[in-house]
């Protein structure tokens, strides 16, 4: 019998080295070749200094399956251009051969029959093997953890993080940054901060409300291969607005481009030969800062839970996408002389599950983390027929679960689910665990409300939430999905200004169109106000996926897009 | 936990109380040209020498912080176009100022354009603006 790790055929083991031949030459080896760890990890050494970056693992400790997104629209000077690209367009763009290992990690075309081929992806125990390879290689290589690594799961909602904090304390990374992080609310990260965490978090754009100073270090300078990095943190810039400023009352965030390039100088001033910026601003942001703010060698850019198999580059600056949920580790050599940074090999590593082995100390740990909830974890509360998944600009498969679950389960006319990037897919004909479940909706303000809102309000909030994802300018920008909506359709042009996007608001029961005068009943959760009151969604969910026993999700019909 | 129909509609009663929900406000534009005519005379204004910082989105559009610095200046004007009153106020500088800098924290109506424009020591005038978003916020990735 052939075993999986056998099975699995070469796709993502070329170097992408800039001004060389090869760039460009990624994953075009989807021939019959069978991937090893040594495929996955072969790299040239070069230069003098290694950047390990990971990002928005959202507390996945173990493999998962992540299906990326089929829609996910850029606007303004990011139409069309990468990380906006996806399917064809985006395996065409990078050589990427069909049916491929790259296809599968990388894209969305027959996600699920892939996912049986190449199997499940991240786990941080995997992640440890690449990191210490890469330590091998070169002992001093900075390791980056570009946030969202407190949230997301089960374990990380029951014990307030502590248990990625235990992981990442053991994976040694040398600083991180932040946005879901503050959700714990404040009080407990700064607990971490000054108690647990064994490595910095660094956030130069957050700032104290009161006296607007800075209020956690924005860089650290680390000596490496006899030149001075300066790793300079930039968290969430819409932390008090896309989550509940209550959590953190006395912090602001912001993009504070200005701000920015002080630091940047700063770190110049300060003898800093590379400046590598440690981003959780959201891809399109950090485009936009790169072409504005000067003298930054490197983005190691988060947030919008993008891959790249290359650097983009933006003037002199090198912008990296790691991807989400520990399916990629980035690694990338710098050759820094003379003040400068000279040359950029790169390779975005994927996190094959059956092909890397698990490094067996990390395992133990994660093990450790995991025990204590291991019955809850496994607790199976139904099943599906269909792919469940999140991502996507408009619609996904699991908050149409969510929508279906909050109309049923709460009487209402319509449901509202929010636009979130994180949670892990399910695959058709799978039992859905808990695990599972939490996956995709584990977070600090769960609460499932209901109320009365009249048709304009409903209009009111999807231009809202249309203008944080399609403002021309990525600088308004909040980097989430559009919110998902249950019981009603409607018209979306996104390249129309705030107040004329959304059109033909729809009943879907009816067919009637939503009366801007009268009154529906909205259901949904994770709002951001105050004092919410509701069942956590999980309950919700797990009622009606228990009442259900197996269930389907339709494909979604009820947004049209216009203007993409 | 088991939850019944029952419960989840006695626990959610009540539940989201948006606030008041902010929406592009447009102002008498009449209003904010007129203040412009006060303070210019209908001068032409340039763009150079004139620096006004805001945020794009405002964290909470009660207490929005803004900064601006025009080196030269003998008097700045801030406008908040959207405002149902735009004129925000005039900071005039003295001979012996050592800075033309000013910062502090406006209220806006909701979304739209701040305005600054600055008198110089010779008379011309130069101006900057910004918008700034006031939004309901939420569903942030």
């Amino acid at each position: 019998m052939i075993s999986r790790r056998d099975f699995l055929q070469v796709a993502m083991a070329t170097t992408a080295i800039y001004g060389a031949s090869s760039f460009g030459n990624w994953s075009r080896l989807s021939a019959q070749q069978s991937i090893t760890q040594d495929d996955l990890l072969s790299f040239d050494t070069t230069g003098n200094v290694s950047l390990i970056h990971i990002t928005d693992i959202h507390a996945q400790l173990v493999p998962v399956w992540f299906r990326e997104p089929q829609i996910n629209l850029g606007v303004g000077d990011a139409a069309g251009q990468p990380p906006h690209l996806t399917g064809a367009d985006f395996l065409q763009r990078y050589g990427i051969e069909p049916n491929s290992s790259a296809q599968y990690a990388l894209s969305y075309p027959d996600f699920a029959a892939l996912a049986g081929e190449y199997g499940r992806m991240g786990g941080v125990d995997r992640i440890a093997t690449v990191v210490n390879a890469i330590r091998a290689d070169r002992p001093d290589a900075l390791l980056l953890d570009g946030g969202d690594t407190w949230q997301g799961s089960l374990t990380a909602l029951r014990t307030d993080g502590q248990d990625m904090v235990n992981v990442f304390n053991a994976l040694r990374p040398d600083a991180m940054t932040a946005h879901w992080e503050f959700t714990l609310g404040i009080e407990r990260v700064m607990d971490i901060v000054e108690n647990h965490l064994e490595f910095p978090l660094l956030g130069a754009n957050i700032f104290d409300v009161e006296w607007d100073e800075p209020a956690f270090e924005p860089f650290k300078m680390f000596e490496r291969g006899g030149v001075q990095v300066a790793v300079i943190g930039q968290a969430f810039p819409y932390m008090p607005i896309a989550n509940p400023g209550y959590m953190f009352p006395d912090l602001s965030f912001g993009v504070r481009e200005a701000r920015m390039a002080e630091v940047v100088q700063q770190a110049r001033d300060a003898g800093a030969e590379a400046v590598v910026v440690l981003s959780h601003n959201g891809f399109d942001v950090d485009r936009k800062m790169a072409a504005n703010v000067p003298g930054i060698d490197v983005i190691l850019t988060g947030h919008t839970h993008d891959a790249l198999p290359e650097p983009l580059l933006v003037g002199k600056t090198h912008l990296i996408a790691s991807g989400s949920h520990g399916k990629f580790v980035s690694r990338l050599d710098l050759d820094v002389r003379d003040g400068e940074v000279k040359s950029v090999a790169h390779k975005l590593i994927p996190i094959f599950a059956d092909v890397i082995a698990p490094d067996p100390q990390m395992s133990a740990l994660v093990e450790e983390q995991r025990a204590p909830f291991a019955d809850d974890l496994a607790e199976v509360l139904g099943k599906t027929d269909s792919l469940l998944y999140r991502r996507g600009n408009f619609n996904g498969t699991w908050d149409d679960l969510i929508c279906q679950a909050l109309l049923e389960e709460r009487e209402a006319d319509i449901a509202l689910s929010p636009g979130f990037r994180w949670g892990a897919s399910v695959l058709p004909g799978q039992d859905i665990t808990r695990e599972d479940l939490m996956n995709a909706t584990a977070m600090s303000y769960p609460e499932a409300y209901r109320t009365e809102m009249t048709g304009e309000m409903l209009h009111t909030i999807l231009e809202d939430v249309a203008d944080n994802l399609f403002h021309p300018d990525p600088y308004y920008q909040q980097g989430g999905d559009m919110v998902r909506v249950g019981g009603m359709g409607y018209r979306i042009d996104i390249g129309k200004p705030q107040g004329s996007r959304i059109t033909e608001m729809t009943v879907l029961t009816t067919g009637e169109a939503i009366d801007p005068a009268r009154s529906y009943a909205v259901a949904g959760w994770a709002s951001v106000n105050p004092e919410v009151e509701g069942p956590p969604i999980w309950d919700v969910v797990e009622a009606y996926i228990k009442r259900e026993g197996t269930v389907s999700v339709a494909p979604n019909t009820s947004v049209v897009v216009d203007g993409a | 936990m088991q939850i019944t129909r029952r419960d989840a509609l006695t626990l959610g009663a009540g539940a989201l109380t948006l606030a008041a929900l902010p929406m592009p406000v447009f102002a008498a534009t009449a209003d904010v040209d007129a203040a412009i005519a006060e303070f210019t005379g209908g001068a032409e204004m340039g763009a150079d020498g004139i620096i006004l910082t805001a945020p794009e989105i405002a964290e909470n559009g009660n207490t929005v912080p803004i900064e601006v610095s025009a080196p030269g200046a003998a008097a700045i004007m801030v406008l908040a176009t959207g405002n149902p009153t735009p004129k925000v106020g005039t900071i005039n500088f003295g001979p012996l100022a050592a800075a033309q800098f000013a910062s502090t924290r406006i209220r806006l109506a909701g979304t739209q354009d701040v305005m600054a424009i600055a008198r110089m020591q010779d008379g011309s005038f130069v101006q900057a603006s910004a918008e700034v978003k006031v939004t309901i916020g939420g569903c942030g990735g």
